[in-house]
C-alpha cells in the first residue's frame, strides 16, 4: 500500500490493517509523517511533529504485535493533538510566547487515556493563543492555512487540529470548544468534530481558558471515527470535580442504528438572517436528508439564542482574566529581561508574553468582574446564561435533536477578520450557546459552495446524549459521502503558488 | 457608558498588563466598542432568574486524604525562569 | 465592659481574625503533603504549583475538620456553600489567586464563651471559612532576589473572623488561648503561633466617652503578631496610642481611611504600613472548577456526636471531678480529645487521680514526643497502665521500678504484674532488711560520716543523698524510697553523732 493511501484510510480501517498484519506501525506512522514533511510547510497545521516519539512508538507497537501481546483500541493510529493539553515531556505552549519553552511534567488525563489505548501522538497543533479565537490567526507563533483553500483561515480555535485531519496529516485529533472552537473548524475545514457535554471528558491537563465552558472533543473524517476518539477520552476523572460519574455508554455498538422516531428542530432563526445562501441551502439539503428518512422535522426557536455571543464574551473573559493570571514569569514559562520591580517585572511579562487578542480578553474579564461592574456585567450574563439553557430545556422537551448551521459563513479570508473583534467573535453565533448551556455538539460535513468550501451541519443534544447524538449524525452520513472528499493538496499549493507568484509578480 | 482612558489603565494594572500609549488608546477604542456591544445583554428580562455559574448540577465532590508522593524538586524547578536549585527566585518583594 | 484602669475614660473595641492551618495528611486540594518544615518546594505538584490545566479537588478531612469546629464554634452552618476566587498577585501565590469563599461561607453568626472575672462572655464569630494558604516569601541577604517556598501553598486553612466583642487586651489574649484550647482538643489544628499554623490579626479602636457622648474612633487593623503575649502587649500599647492621637486629632470613625500597623516585637510598638494606593479590588467571582457543597442535617447531628463534651466543659470537670490542678487539666484537655478520653479510663481505677496524670503529662507525653506517635498508636492500654500505677500507690513497687516496668511494656507489651514478678521489681519495705544494707553502706564508706561531720546545712542533706543512692543501686532500684529515707538519715544522725541543722 502506498503512502498516499495509507494517509486516505479511516482510523478504524489502520486499526484492523495493523491487526491482520497488512500494515506495519511504523509503517503507517512514516506514511503520515512523509506527508507532514511534504506539505505542513504549506498549511501550518503543526506546532511540533514528534518524528521521533512517534516511530519510537510504532516500533514498540510493532514489537508488541509481534509478541502476540494485547492492543488498545487504537494501536498504530495517529493523533494530532491541539497544543492546549498537556504532554508530559514534550513541549506545551497553548500557541503563546508566554509558555514557548513550558514543558509539563505531567499528563492530561485524555493524553493519558490516549497512550493506554496506543494511540501515536504524533505531534502538537496550532491554534489560537490560549484558544481564543475563530480562525487561528491569533497563534503567537504562526498562521495554518485551511487545506482546501490556503487563502484561506481553517477556523478556530483548534484550527490546527482541524487543518491536520482535512489534510491528511493525521487520521484524528483533538481540540477543545469554549465556544465553538472544534465545530467551527471541523465546518470550515469540512471534517467531523464533537463537543462533547460539560463534564463528559475529563478537563484535568486543558489548559484552561473559560473553566465552566471548556471541553475536550475530537475531529476525525467520519462519524464512526468520532465516536471511537470520544469512546477512548470519555469519562468519570478523579482528578476533575466537574467530570461527571455517569457512564459512557459503547457508542460504536449502537452507531448504525437510526434513532427510531427522530425529531429533528430546526433552528429558524439560525437560517435567516446573517447566514451565507449557499450555507443556508446547504442545511435545507440537509433537512431533506432526515426527511426523507423518516425523521419527524419541525421549526423550533431558541428566543435568547442572539444573546450568546454577549453573554459569552463576558463569562469567558471573566473566568480567562483569572485563569490566565497564573502567566506571570514566576514559576514557568518566559519572563522579560528588563524590569524595575516584581509589579513592573510582572507588566512587562505579560505584556511582551500576551497577544493582543488575549490582552483584550484578559482586559475585558478584569473589567467586568471589577468592582461596581460585577453586577451589571457579569451577574447579568449569567442570568442570561441561565435564560439560554431553559431555552434549549424547552426545546428538548419536544425534539430529540436540534440542528442548523455550524458556521454563518464558509472558511473566511486570512486577514479578513482580523482587526475587527466583534465581526470575528460573531463566526461562533451558532455554536457558543451549546458551551453557554453545556449541552452536546457536533459539526458533520453537509456540502460544498460553488467555490468548493466545505460546509458543516450542526446537531445539538441534551446533556450527556452523545451516543443519540452521533447516531443521529450517523444516520446523515450514511445517505450522503461528503465525508469522503478530501482536498487535493497537491493541486491546492499548485493552485495558490501560482496565485502568490501572480500577485508578486 | 463610556470607558475612559483612565478606566483602562487602572484595569491594566488590575490585570498586570503594560500596555504602550498606543496600544491604550487601540484599547480603550476596541473595550468600548466590545462593551458597547455586550449592553445589548440589558434587553433580557432577567427577573426572578438566578444566575448560571455552572452548567453541571453536580454538588460534593471530595477526595480522600491521602498523601501521594510530590514531584521532584528538580522537575518542580525545571521550567522556573529563576531559581537556586532550592527556591523559585523573583525580584526583591518588600513586606 | 470597662477598660483595664478605672480612669480611662473610653473602652477598648477589639475584634480578630484568625487564620488556623488544618491538621490534615495532604493538602486542600492535592495529594502532597500537608507538613511544617520540610526542606523548601519538596512537597509540590503541577496543582499547588499552579501548572497550566490543573485542577483541585477538594479534601474531604479539610471540610470535616472545618465543619468540626465551625460546629465547636456554635456556629450557623450553611446548608449550600461554594467556593470563590479571590484574585490578586503576589508571587507566593502561584495561580495568582487564592481559592477562598465570599459570599456563601460554610458558617456563620457563631460564638465561644471565654473565662472573664466573675464569669463568662460570648465573643461572637462572624463566620469561619475554609480557604487555602498560600507559599512563604523569602528575602535573601542582600536584597537583590526574594526566595519563594510553595510547600505551603495550597494548605487548608480556617479562616475565623470574631465580632468586636472583646474590650481588653486580656480578653483577646484569652480567646486566643481558648480558641487555641478548643481547635487543639478537637484536632483540627495545633494552632502552633510559632510555625504559624495559627496568625491572628486585629481591628482595635475607641469608644471614647467625652462630654456625655460616646465616639467611635478609627478603625486600625493591627498585623504581624508572633505570639499570644505579642497579641496582648500590642493591643494594649495600641489602646493608649489611640486615645493619645485621639486627643490630638479628634478623628472619628470614619473620617480618616482604615489604617494598617505592623506590630514591633523589638520596640514595643506599632508601627503604620504605608501601601500603594492600588484599591485593592479581589474581583471574587465563583470557582469554576469546584462544585459546590451541600451539608445535610444527619451529618451535620453525626459531627454534633463526634464532638460531644467540649473542651472548656471538660477542663472544670476535671478539677472539681479529678481535683487535678487547673494546669493538669489544662494541658490534658489541651492533647485533644483522645489524649484526655486515655486520661480518665486510666484516672477511673485510681485512688488519686493525679498520680495517673503525673504519668500522663511526663511519661506519656514524652514518649510521644520522642516518638512522634499520637496517643492512638501508643502501644500501652490505658488499663494496664492504670495498673501499673495502681501498683505504685499500693506501694507494691517503687516509681523508679514503675518506669522500667513502664520501658519494658513500651518495647514488648506484657502484663505489669508479670513483669514485676519475673524482674523481680517488687518493692523491699522489710525494715529489718533494709536497716542491714543501709549498716553494710556505711561500714563500706567510713569516709560519709566524716563528710557529714564536716558539713554543714544544705551540704549534710547531700551527705544523705549520696547515701541513699548506694541503698538504691545495692537493692537494684527497688526499696521503698520513703523507707530508705528514713533509714538513712537516723543511722548517720546516730554515727556521726551530730543533728542535720546543728
Ligand atoms: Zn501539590
Amino acid at each position: 500500500m502506498t503512502a498516499s493511501e495509507i494517509v486516505h484510510l479511516t482510523a478504524r480501517q489502520l486499526r484492523s490493517l495493523f491487526e491482520e498484519g497488512r500494515l506495519s506501525a511504523e509503517e503507517i506512522v512514516s506514511a503520515y509523517l512523509e506527508r507532514i514533511r511534504a506539505y505542513d510547510r504549506h498549511v501550518g497545521a503543526f506546532l511540533l511533529v514528534d518524528e521521533e516519539g512517534a516511530l519510537q512508538q510504532a516500533r514498540t507497537l510493532d514489537e508488541r504485535k509481534a509478541r502476540g501481546e494485547p492492543l488498545g483500541p487504537l494501536a498504530a493510529v495517529p493523533v494530532a493533538i491541539k497544543d492546549v493539553l498537556c504532554t508530559q515531556g514534550m513541549r506545551t505552549t497553548c500557541a503563546s510566547r508566554i509558555l514557548h519553552n513550558f514543558v509539563p511534567p505531567y499528563d492530561a488525563t485524555v493524553i493519558r487515556k490516549l497512550r493506554e489505548a496506543d494511540a501515536v501522538l504524533i505531534g502538537k497543533t496550532n491554534m489560537d493563543e490560549f484558544a481564543m479565537g475563530s480562525s487561528t490567526e491569533n497563534s503567537g507563533f504562526q498562521i495554518t492555512r485551511n487545506p482546501w483553500d490556503l487563502d484561506r483561515a481553517p477556523g478556530g480555535s483548534s484550527g490546527g487540529s482541524a487543518a491536520a485531519v482535512a489534510a491528511c496529516f493525521s487520521p484524528m485529533a483533538l481540540g477543545s470548544d469554549t465556544g465553538g472552537s472544534i465545530r467551527q473548524p471541523a465546518a470550515l475545514c469540512g471534517v467531523v468534530g464533537l463537543k462533547p457535554t460539560y463534564g463528559r471528558v475529563s478537563r484535568y491537563g486543558l489548559v484552561a481558558f473559560a473553566s465552566s465552558l471548556d471541553q475536550v472533543g475530537p475531529f476525525a473524517w467520519d462519524v464512526p471515527d468520532t465516536a471511537l476518539l470520544l469512546q477512548v477520552i470519555a469519562g468519570h476523572d478523579p482528578m476533575d470535580s466537574t467530570s461527571v460519574e455517569i457512564e459512557v455508554p459503547d457508542y460504536l455498538a449502537t452507531l448504525d442504528q437510526p434513532v427510531g422516531g427522530l425529531r429533528i428542530g430546526v433552528v429558524r432563526e439560525w437560517l435567516a438572517d446573517g447566514v451565507d445562501e449557499q450555507v443556508a441551502k446547504a442545511v435545507e439539503q440537509a433537512i431533506d436528508v432526515y426527511r426523507a428518512l423518516g425523521a419527524k422535522i419541525q421549526d423550533i426557536t431558541l428566543p435568547h439564542s442572539k444573546y450568546g455571543i454577549p453573554a459569552y464574551y463576558i463569562v469567558a473573559p471573566a473566568e480567562a482574566s483569572s485563569n490566565l493570571a497564573r502567566y506571570d514569569g514566576v514559576h514557568y514559562g518566559y519572563r522579560a529581561a528588563d524590569y524595575d520591580d516584581m509589579v513592573d517585572m510582572y507588566c512587562r511579562t505579560r505584556a511582551e508574553g500576551f497577544g493582543a487578542e488575549v490582552k483584550r480578553r484578559v482586559m475585558l474579564g478584569t473589567y467586568a468582574l471589577s468592582a461596581g461592574y460585577y453586577e451589571a456585567y457579569y451577574l447579568k450574563a449569567l442570568k442570561v446564561r441561565r435564560v439560554i439553557r431553559e431555552d434549549f430545556d424547552r426545546a428538548f422537551e419536544q425534539v430529540d435533536i436540534v440542528l442548523g448551521p455550524t458556521s454563518p459563513t464558509p472558511a473566511f479570508r486570512l486577514g479578513e477578520r482580523i482587526d475587527d473583534p466583534i465581526s470575528m467573535y460573531l463566526s461562533d453565533v451558532y455554536t457558543v450557546t451549546a458551551n453557554l448551556a453545556g449541552i452536546a455538539g457536533i459539526s458533520i460535513p453537509c456540502g460544498f459552495t460553488a467555490d468548493g468550501l466545505p460546509v458543516g451541519l450542526q446537531l445539538l443534544a441534551p446533556p450527556f446524549e452523545e451516543e443519540r447524538l452521533l447516531r443521529a449524525a450517523r444516520m446523515y452520513e450514511r445517505e450522503t459521502n461528503w465525508h469522503t472528499r478530501r482536498p487535493d493538496l497537491e493541486r491546492v499549493v499548485a493552485q495558490f503558488e501560482a496565485k502568490q507568484s501572480a500577485s508578486a509578480g | 457608558m463610556a470607558l475612559t482612558k483612565e478606566e483602562v489603565e487602572k484595569v491594566a494594572l488590575l490585570a498586570r498588563l503594560r500596555l504602550s500609549p498606543d496600544e491604550l488608546e487601540l484599547m480603550t477604542t476596541q473595550l468600548n466598542k466590545i462593551v458597547e456591544y455586550v449592553e445589548q445583554l440589558r434587553e433580557v428580562d432577567t427577573t426572578d432568574v438566578e444566575p448560571l455559574a455552572h452548567p453541571l448540577p453536580v454538588t460534593n465532590v471530595f477526595r480522600r486524604d491521602e498523601v501521594r508522593p510530590s514531584l521532584p524538586r528538580e522537575e518542580a524547578l525545571r521550567n522556573a525562569p529563576d531559581h537556586d536549585d532550592e527556591f523559585f527566585l523573583v525580584p526583591p518583594v518588600l513586606e | 465592659m470597662s477598660t483595664t484602669t478605672d480612669v480611662a475614660p473610653y473602652t477598648v473595641v477589639i475584634g480578630l481574625e484568625v487564620h488556623v492551618q488544618l491538621l490534615t495528611q495532604s493538602k486542600l486540594f492535592c495529594a502532597c503533603r500537608n507538613r511544617f518544615g520540610d526542606p523548601p518546594n519538596t512537597n509540590v505538584c503541577p496543582v499547588c504549583l499552579g501548572m497550566p490545566g490543573v485542577l483541585p479537588v477538594m479534601n474531604r478531612q479539610a471540610f470535616e475538620l472545618a465543619l468540626r469546629a465551625a460546629v465547636a464554634l456554635n456556629c450557623k452552618i450553611a446548608r449550600f456553600t461554594k467556593w470563590d476566587r479571590k484574585n490578586y498577585y503576589y508571587p507566593d501565590l502561584p495561580k495568582n489567586y487564592q481559592i477562598s469563599q465570599y459570599d456563601l461561607p460554610f458558617s456563620s453568626d457563631g460564638y465561644l464563651e471565654i473565662p472573664v472575672e466573675g464569669g463568662t462572655k460570648r465573643v461572637g464569630i462572624i463566620r469561619v471559612h475554609l480557604e487555602e494558604d498560600a507559599g512563604k516569601l523569602l528575602h535573601g541577604e542582600g536584597g537583590k532576589r526574594s526566595q519563594v517556598d510553595l510547600n505551603r501553598a495550597g494548605t487548608p486553612l480556617l479562616e475565623i473572623v470574631t465580632r468586636p466583642d472583646m474590650n481588653s487586651p486580656a480578653e483577646a489574649r484569652t480567646f486566643l488561648e481558648e480558641l487555641r484550647l478548643l481547635l487543639r482538643y478537637l484536632e483540627v489544628s495545633d494552632c502552633n503561633m510559632q510555625e504559624g499554623s495559627l496568625r491572628c490579626d486585629a481591628n482595635i479602636n475607641l469608644h471614647v466617652h467625652h462630654n456625655g457622648e460616646i465616639i467611635a474612633t478609627p478603625i486600625v487593623e493591627v498585623k504581624n503578631m508572633n505570639s499570644f503575649r505579642a497579641v496582648e502587649r500590642a493591643m494594649a500599647y495600641e489602646m493608649e496610642r489611640q486615645y493619645e492621637e485621639w486627643k490630638r486629632t479628634g478623628a472619628r470613625l470614619g473620617e480618616v481611611p482604615k489604617e494598617t500597623r505592623g506590630w514591633d516585637e523589638n520596640r514595643n510598638i506599632t508601627v503604620s504600613q504605608r501601601r500603594k494606593e492600588e484599591a485593592s479590588d479581589y474581583r471574587y467571582f465563583p470557582e469554576p472548577d469546584l462544585v459546590p457543597v451541600t451539608v445535610t442535617e444527619e451529618e451535620l447531628e453525626r459531627v454534633r456526636e463526634s464532638i460531644g463534651e467540649l473542651p472548656a466543659q471538660r477542663r472544670l470537670r476535671f478539677i472539681s471531678g479529678y481535683a487535678l490542678p487547673e494546669y493538669d487539666a489544662r494541658v490534658i484537655v489541651e492533647q485533644g480529645k483522645k489524649f484526655a478520653d486515655y486520661f480518665e479510663r486510666v484516672a477511673r481505677g485510681l485512688e488519686h487521680a493525679k498520680n495517673a496524670s503525673n504519668w500522663m503529662l511526663q511519661d506519656v507525653l514524652r514518649t510521644l514526643n520522642e516518638r512522634g506517635w499520637t496517643i492512638e498508636e501508643f502501644p500501652i492500654a490505658a488499663e494496664k497502665l492504670c495498673d501499673l500505677i495502681r501498683r505504685v500507690e499500693r506501694r507494691e513497687v517503687n516509681t523508679h521500678a514503675a518506669r522500667e516496668v513502664f520501658a519494658e511494656m513500651l518495647e514488648g507489651g506484657g502484663d505489669p504484674g508479670e513483669i514485676i514478678e519475673r524482674k523481680g521489681l517488687a518493692m523491699v519495705s522489710d525494715e529489718d532488711a533494709l536497716r542491714q544494707v543501709v549498716a553494710a553502706v556505711l561500714d563500706k564508706n567510713p569516709k560519709v560520716i566524716e563528710d557529714f561531720k564536716k558539713k554543714k546545712g544544705k551540704k549534710r542533706a547531700q551527705v544523705a543523698g549520696f547515701v541513699r543512692g548506694l541503698v538504691m543501686r545495692e537493692t537494684r532500684g527497688k526499696a521503698d524510697a520513703s523507707l530508705v529515707e528514713k533509714l538513712v538519715n537516723e543511722m548517720i544522725v546516730e554515727r556521726a553523732g551530730v543533728g542535720f541543722d546543728s
